[in-house]
């Protein structure tokens, strides 16, 4: 291909703990366009973005610029090549100005100083020839999300990058947001840049992208034209099948308040308010969905459910079935029938060096049944696991692989099948689906949506917007730790009215948000 | 998956092989006569039943320090303390030893239960530390083990000295007290039969019960314990006391085993020892008594190499000092997995 700008062949990446993340993937981008790479997560896309720009080092493979072989040995070789990288995390320090991030790794100087003049200048020039507008003199932690994206795109862009990777750049964007970053996409490809765009959301990839390559399982299954296919012929060589994006709710009848939010204050150690007034009920098989910008006090209000409010100041009272919870441990928590899928599945939702098996079993290893005298049960054990391995299709060598060695699906059902297998009275979940494939996304739907005709009581907070529009009886939107609004028809509303409240330009009054109490 | 099931084992066995081909090198370089000293290192331990016996006897505190290291490498403790509770339950066994008057059968069960559940104790307080304030237990155990050898020595020159004695030891045990011989010829105490047990146990409670469960998970990732409802500062303190119960019962057994007078006079150097039983065996118990055993028969060939060649006993030194960095070093043969890995890749 002559007119490839830049071009992978044979790609294959083995990462040091098994997990195939390439194989054999073929790749090439040409000048002056937007494409997308899209596939579920875990389908590669990342890595090989990884390796375009030199953070992993292929197996197998050759990369070549302009028709020239080369190996990227590290970030700044890709930089030194015009390869830019925005990352799905953004890489900034938060305590330094906008102008002191652009220059990082390449201050201008005066003598042995700094010269802050000379950075702000560069900042401002730069922003003002690709037209992205931000104060120079801001601190990055006092920035928006969108805000913060811009800065990071500049900041490529100021190191001379002709290719632009985004890493799912939406994925923390309101839809308003996201489409300010379509228009700047749009142009800075009219200016003669590449941009490599990264999702697995269609709508976005339909709009903004001229070619897709699309990835599932490591493998490249193609390099379409945007315009010639559909969303659906898009989304089935994704998943390798039809994707049904509506699910059939019976509507069944809510019973009895089992979790009782009333009157809510928490607040830090420097006595700044994290929550305020916060009360709401979740009722017996209803499904309670919390929307809002990440950091509005999402986490703090989850930590309040789960355990985490001991010693912390505050007043009001969390109830489950009655039994106030602010002062009891998470055991006892877990032990009114609480169940709680993480956000961080890494972190808190599994240990990553040990056996499925033993992931499975850790809140419930204490139980009369899983024990014989003084000894774990380990044939019940074994056959739980197996069970489970099984209804949840977690797709494993068995249930003794390490679960570090699953991909984020698969590690991401696992967790979801030990806080749904017992008989949980009340389901906090918190992003259920992030960074998962769309097959794992809507197997995990399937499952709430089973416990909630089971009469589960679920709390389900998510930042996206489709996931909790859809599955949601009852739905609560969260600004700067405060409910802003409630609405009990979920799936009538647009995501864009949804946006307004989420970024604090309308909001609802207190006999509006206060019917979250009773839903009435 | 199953070759780079065995990578560890592998690099284990890689790295023992590097570290005495290493030492040969130098035992070529530095002696007259290397290919009999090489042979007086590899054969000497094995060559009659009182070397074999020698190899045993100091295997005996080995496994106790390594299985009490090993369980606390397991709960993610780096915790160096088995060395001060090994000698400062020695010195508790010491004063039972002397002034207590029972059969032989109870005598040395007092006296060892005493030292262990001192042992015990002790560990706990780093274990508090961490699970309470997350003080840092490798900076406690180590500062505890040179405070229990100060207390420790001063008990030794202040109460227990024998002044008729032309060294400074303790007065002599009670016959009572000291463990018997188990097999004739050789100084193998009933210790090896105590070890041995712990060791299966330890196993058991590891893989197969509740605690153990906690133990482990509480090792991979404290904050997935924690979040489960596991209270994972009661497992710290568990594992401390479990630690220190094994450690403080090894330094008992040791004194009461192989001597008949308290003569310590500086730290063995056991519980540094364990650690590296413990990395070699990779945590695991039974694995244990297969490191101590290797340790113990390099330490004796060593010693033998001195005794009848002309190279130092202290050669030893740079054989362990392989081992530990290269088996630290998480990177060696990485390359070689990473192949493995590929090759298993596109096979699959």
């Amino acid at each position: 291909m002559a007119n490839a700008l830049l071009e992978m062949r044979g790609i294959t990446k083995v990462y040091p703990n098994g997990v195939v993340a390439n194989k054999d993937v073929e790749f090439s981008l040409r000048e002056g366009e937007i494409h997308a790479i899209a596939g579920e997560n875990g389908a590669g896309k990342s890595t090989l973005m990884k390796i375009m720009f030199g953070m992993e080092s292929p197996s197998e493979g050759e990369l070549y610029i302009r028709g020239e072989q080369v190996k990227l040995q590290s970030p700044q070789d890709a930089i030194d090549r015009g390869i830019g990288m925005v990352h799905q995390h953004f890489m900034l320090v938060p305590s330094f100005t906008v102008a002191e991030n652009m220059v990082l790794g390449m201050e201008p100087r005066k003598g042995v100083g700094f010269n802050v003049g000379e950075a702000v200048r560069l900042t401002e020039a730069t922003a003002r020839k690709y037209n992205l507008a931000v104060n120079a003199k801001a601190k990055v932690e006092d920035l928006s999300v969108g805000m913060k994206q811009k800065v990071e795109i500049l900041k490529a862009l100021v190191r001379g990058a002709k290719i632009l990777i985004l890493d799912e750049p939406t994925a923390v964007l309101t839809p308003q947001e996201t489409e300010e970053l379509f228009r700047e996409l749009q142009q800075l490809k009219e200016q003669g840049h590449t941009i490599v765009f990264i999702s697995h959301k269609l709508k976005e990839v339909k709009a903004i992208c001229d070619r897709i390559t699309i990835m599932r399982g490591g493998r490249s299954e193609g390099v379409f034209e945007t315009r010639e296919v559909t969303e659906q012929e898009i989304s089935r060589l994704m998943v390798g099948r039809d994707v049904v994006l509506k699910y059939d709710k019976s509507t069944i009848p809510h019973g009895k308040p089992v979790l009782t939010v009333d009157r809510l204050n928490v607040s830090d150690s420097q006595g700044k308010a994290l929550l305020s007034e916060i009360s709401f009920s979740v009722r017996e098989g209803q499904i309670v969905g919390i929307a809002g910008v990440e950091g509005n006090g999402q986490t703090q209000l989850i930590e309040a459910l789960t355990g985490g409010l001991r010693g912390v100041t505050g007043s009001g009272s969390v109830r489950v079935k009655g039994e106030e919870i602010r002062e009891l441990d998470i055991l006892d928590i877990r032990n009114l029938g609480v169940s709680y899928i993480p956000e961080d599945r890494m972190r808190q939702g599994s240990a990553g060096e040990a056996s499925i098996a033993d992931n499975l079993i850790s809140t419930r290893y204490r139980q009369k049944d899983m024990n014989k005298g003084p000894f774990l049960h380990g044939s019940k054990i074994a056959a739980l696991a197996s069970a489970l391995v099984e209804e949840f299709k977690v797709r494993c060598s068995g249930p003794q692989q390490p679960i570090g060695m699953l991909s984020g699906g698969n590690m991401q059902k696992v967790v979801v099948a030990r806080e749904c297998s017992t008989n949980p009275q009340l389901l906090i979940a918190e992003q259920p689906t992030r960074g998962v494939d769309i097959g794992a996304a809507q197997f995990i739907h399937q499952k709430l949506l089973e416990l909630r005709s089971g009469n589960c009581a679920t709390l389900l907070v998510s930042a996206d917007l489709n996931e909790i529009l859809e599955l949601s009886d009852s739905l609560l939107v969260m600004y700067e730790g405060q409910i802003v609004a409630y609405f009990d028809h979920p799936s009538a509303v647009s995501e864009e009215e949804l946006g307004l409240y989420m970024l604090g330009i309308n909001r609802q009054d207190k006999e509006q948000t206060g019917r979250a109490v009773n839903h009435v | 998956m199953f070759r780079v099931k065995y990578f560890e084992a592998i690099r284990t066995a890689a790295v023992i092989i590097i570290a005495l081909v290493i030492a040969f090198l130098v035992i070529s370089l530095v002696s007259d006569h290397p290919v009999k000293t090489i042979g007086i290192f590899l054969w000497e331990p094995l060559s009659t039943k009182g070397h074999i016996g020698n190899v045993i006897e100091m295997a005996i505190p080995l496994m106790f320090t390594g299985l009490a290291v090993s369980l606390l490498f397991r709960a993610n403790m780096f915790n160096l303390g088995a060395e001060g509770i090994f000698y400062f339950s020695g010195v508790v066994t010491t004063v039972l030893a002397i002034h207590l008057s029972l059969n032989s059968w109870l005598h040395p069960l007092v006296a060892i239960l005493a030292g262990s559940i001192v042992g015990a104790l002790l560990s706990a307080i780093p274990g508090i530390l961490k699970a309470k304030w997350n003080a840092n237990e490798l900076v406690t155990s180590l500062m505890f083990n040179n405070i229990l050898f100060g207390v420790g020595l001063y008990l030794l020159n202040y109460h227990l000295r024998d002044a008729k004695a032309f060294a400074n030891v303790s007065f002599k045990f009670e016959k009572t007290a000291q463990l018997s011989k188990l097999f004739t010829g050789t100084r193998i105490h009933t210790g090896l039969i105590i070890v041995l047990v712990l060791i299966v146990l330890a196993h058991l409670f590891l893989y197969r019960t509740k605690w153990g469960y906690e133990l482990r998970m509480t090792g991979v990732n404290r904050e997935f314990a924690r979040y489960s409802g596991m209270k994972t500062a009661k497992v710290i303190i568990m594992v401390h006391l479990i630690a220190g119960f094994i450690a403080g019962m090894g330094g008992s057994v040791e004194v009461l085993g192989m001597y008949s007078r308290f003569q310590w006079t500086s730290l063995p150097g056991y519980g540094m020892d364990g650690a590296l039983v413990a990395m070699l065996a990779k945590n695991n118990p039974l694995s244990v008594i297969v490191s101590a055993l290797f340790l113990a028969y390099i330490r004796i060939g060593a010693d033998m190499m001195a005794r009848l060649s002309d190279v130092p006993s202290e050669m030893i030194s740079i054989i362990q000092a392989v081992i530990i960095l290269l088996i630290s070093a998480e990177q060696f043969l990485k390359f070689w997995k990473n192949r493995m890995l590929l090759k298993e890749a596109k096979e699959a």
